[in-house]
């Protein structure tokens, strides 16, 4: 991969996620209003006709989804962006785009719910994300930024990863990592070429061969088996990309575990407690889906304990605890969700689950 | 796709557009979806688009449609053909891009994705076949039932009262800001399936000159589910349906000053 680094800017992980998406060769965007991620639509709606792209404000996420869908059936990268209820009703457009496997990214500024909830951060959507979210056998590839820089840098991954599996994708960041701002250095890829992706399935008229069909109905006899065989051997080979971030786990007793803004969040923590001499480290898993679990299993066949930390009620954890079961089980603390989380929040549930021998 | 040779005393009277596959439908008997593929068949033939055309299927009997017609397709979910048709086109300004849908689809679960690519003058053509039944799912009440009439799921018929009138989609859509040709037709007769067919090719035409948004409804026959026969389900359009939805180009921007 060739790149070419600029000047650093100043903006919010929002933005990031527009320039990314259009230094990722993004040409369409639908959306709809939802806090906290409205500098997304707002900047994409002069940026995206700048750079010779579309951009429609849907009339609601439903349609902002199925928009994708449209634009992905024709091989273009296009995304959409929202938080929480908002995913909510994309979710059958996400289910019909695995079953048809079409590529697109949809972007989550995860916000406190159940129901309208608030507009702070939250990680309360991670079963939706990670888990399917909407009807059927299906997963998507999950990404979970950080750093602002993570959210632009990601914006590329996400797009690689949808045309490589022709399947959607979810960059599921919060209202921590959407609103603040750092500076991010932008960057391009020499590499990429949209116009020539899904040369081989998208639609563009049956010019010169036979009529290509997108769907996911199977009535056939066999036909809807094979096709979820299909899709879960598609997200077999998903598992390679599996990654996450460790730190200090290496002499370490304790490890948490904690992703998204929280990981970082935690890391602060995990400093603090270093500076005063105790072993503790972090695996901030980068990838939700896949899970890093190889990552966990090989500091579990260590000996280490495990700490999960999330900013709701447990979710997370289930799959840390699946990942670590041979050997051990992990503790929580559940940061919940409507209260913003600082570093110091963190100290006294690690030194408790540290203590817990 | 004729049958023979052609002798010298013979000349060819119909035949099967070539976009069409040669192939026995799922349709029941005395359906109109039959004659509707065809009408779009033949149009799209005849503007010389069919290889730079992408069709948007809705849920309903006419999923299939992409069994019997040779053109790009992508399956929308139920009602989102509007939505998805949108995002195709705004991918591919260079296409031809229709959706295909029923009443069930487009004029209740649909409605706001049908109502708002109108509006925003969507560069697309709908052909939305109106046959005041849910087909596929058995004939429940669609939002385009009859006031009296019996479904499955008003047995003792619609009542206006309690379940409303049935809408008037052609005209609504008419009423909207960028809608270049809204019409409605039937396909019960020989000379309104002529009719017909004229409406759909100015409402791709309308796509194709960057007029804005094309709409042509198509008064059906569903003699299934409405339990009767081929032909009096066809005298049943005419002597119940065109009374309450009137035929009629409820909006033609080349007929007027200027576009939409």
């Amino acid at each position: 991969m060739s790149s070419e680094k600029t000047e650093r800017i100043f903006i919010k992980g929002n933005e990031a996620i527009a320039h990314g998406a259009l230094a990722a060769g993004c040409r369409c965007y639908f959306g709809y209003p939802i806090t906290p991620q409205n500098d997304i639509p707002e900047m994409m709606s002069s940026a995206i006709p700048a750079a010779g792209g579309e951009f429609v404000q849907a009339e609601s996420e439903v349609a902002a989804a199925n928009m994708l869908l449209g634009a992905a059936a024709c091989g273009v990268r296009a995304f959409t962006s929202s938080s929480s209820p908002g995913v909510s009703l994309m979710q059958e457009a996400i289910s019909y785009m695995a079953g048809s496997e079409l590529p697109g990214v949809i972007v989550n500024m995860n916000r406190g719910g159940p129901g309208l909830g608030d507009i702070g951060p939250s990680q309360g959507d991670y079963f939706q994300s990670v888990k399917g979210g909407g009807h059927g056998d299906y997963r998507t590839y999950v990404l979970a930024p950080a750093t602002c820089q993570e959210c632009y840098d990601m914006m590329f991954e996400a797009f690689d990863v949808a045309y490589r599996f022709r399947t959607p994708v979810l960059v599921l960041g919060d209202a921590i990592v959407g609103q603040m701002k750092e500076p991010v250095t932008p960057w391009k890829r020499d590499d990429l070429d949209p116009a020539t992706e899904g040369a081989d399935w998208r639609l563009q008229g049956a010019k010169g061969r036979p009529a290509r069909l997108l769907k996911s109905l199977f009535l056939e006899d066999g036909a809807l088996a094979g096709q979820n065989r299909n899709l879960q051997a598609k997200y077999e080979a998903m598992k390679e990309l599996a990654r996450a971030e460790s730190f200090e786990t290496e002499d370490a007793d304790l490890v948490v575990v904690a992703f998204g803004s929280i990981g970082r969040i935690a890391k602060s923590a995990i400093r603090k407690l270093r500076a005063q001499g105790h072993k503790v480290g972090l695996v901030r898993p980068v990838t939700l889906f896949p899970f890093p679990e190889k990552v966990l299993q090989d500091l579990a066949a260590k000996g280490k304990r495990f700490l999960t930390i999330e900013h709701n009620c447990g979710q997370m954890v289930d799959d840390v605890r699946l990942a670590v079961r041979a050997y051990c089980d992990s503790d929580f603390y559940g940061h919940m969700p409507g209260e913003l989380p600082g570093s110091d929040d963190f100290l006294k549930p690690i030194l408790d689950a540290l203590g817990r021998k | 796709m004729q049958a023979h040779e052609l002798r010298e005393d013979e000349t060819v009277a119909f035949d099967v557009p070539e976009l069409l596959v040669d192939r026995a439908t799922h349709y029941c008997p005395g359906c109109h979806h039959g004659v509707a593929h065809r009408l779009v068949a033949e149009v799209l033939t005849e503007m010389g688009v069919a290889e730079d055309t992408i069709c948007v299927s809705s849920i309903g009997c006419s999923v299939f449609i992409y069994n019997y017609l040779a053109v790009d397709t992508v399956e929308a979910p139920h009602g989102r053909a509007p939505a998805v048709a949108t995002g195709v086109k705004r991918a591919r300004k260079d296409k031809i891009v229709f959706a295909y849908q029923g009443d069930g689809d487009l004029a209740s679960i649909g409605l706001a994705e049908i109502m708002h690519a109108a509006n925003r003058g969507e560069r697309m053509t709908i052909v939305f076949v109106n046959n005041t039944v849910y087909g596929m799912t058995g004939g429940q009440m669609a939002p385009t039932t009859l006031v009296g009439q019996k479904t499955t799921t008003c047995p003792s018929g619609r009542c206006r009262d309690t379940e409303g009138l049935p809408m008037k989609m052609a005209e609504i859509i008419a009423g909207l800001g960028g809608v270049a040709y809204s019409a409605r037709v039937s396909l019960d007769s020989v000379k309104h399936i002529r009719a017909a067919k004229k409406a759909l090719r100015k409402a791709f035409d309308v796509q194709q000159n960057d007029l804005g948004f094309g709409f042509v409804e198509m008064l059906s026959a569903c003699p299934t589910n409405w339990r009767m026969d081929a032909v009096k389900a066809n005298k049943r359009i005419a002597e119940e349906m065109i009374p309450y939805f009137p035929l009629g180009v409820y909006k033609d921007v080349t007929e007027a000053e200027g576009v939409c």
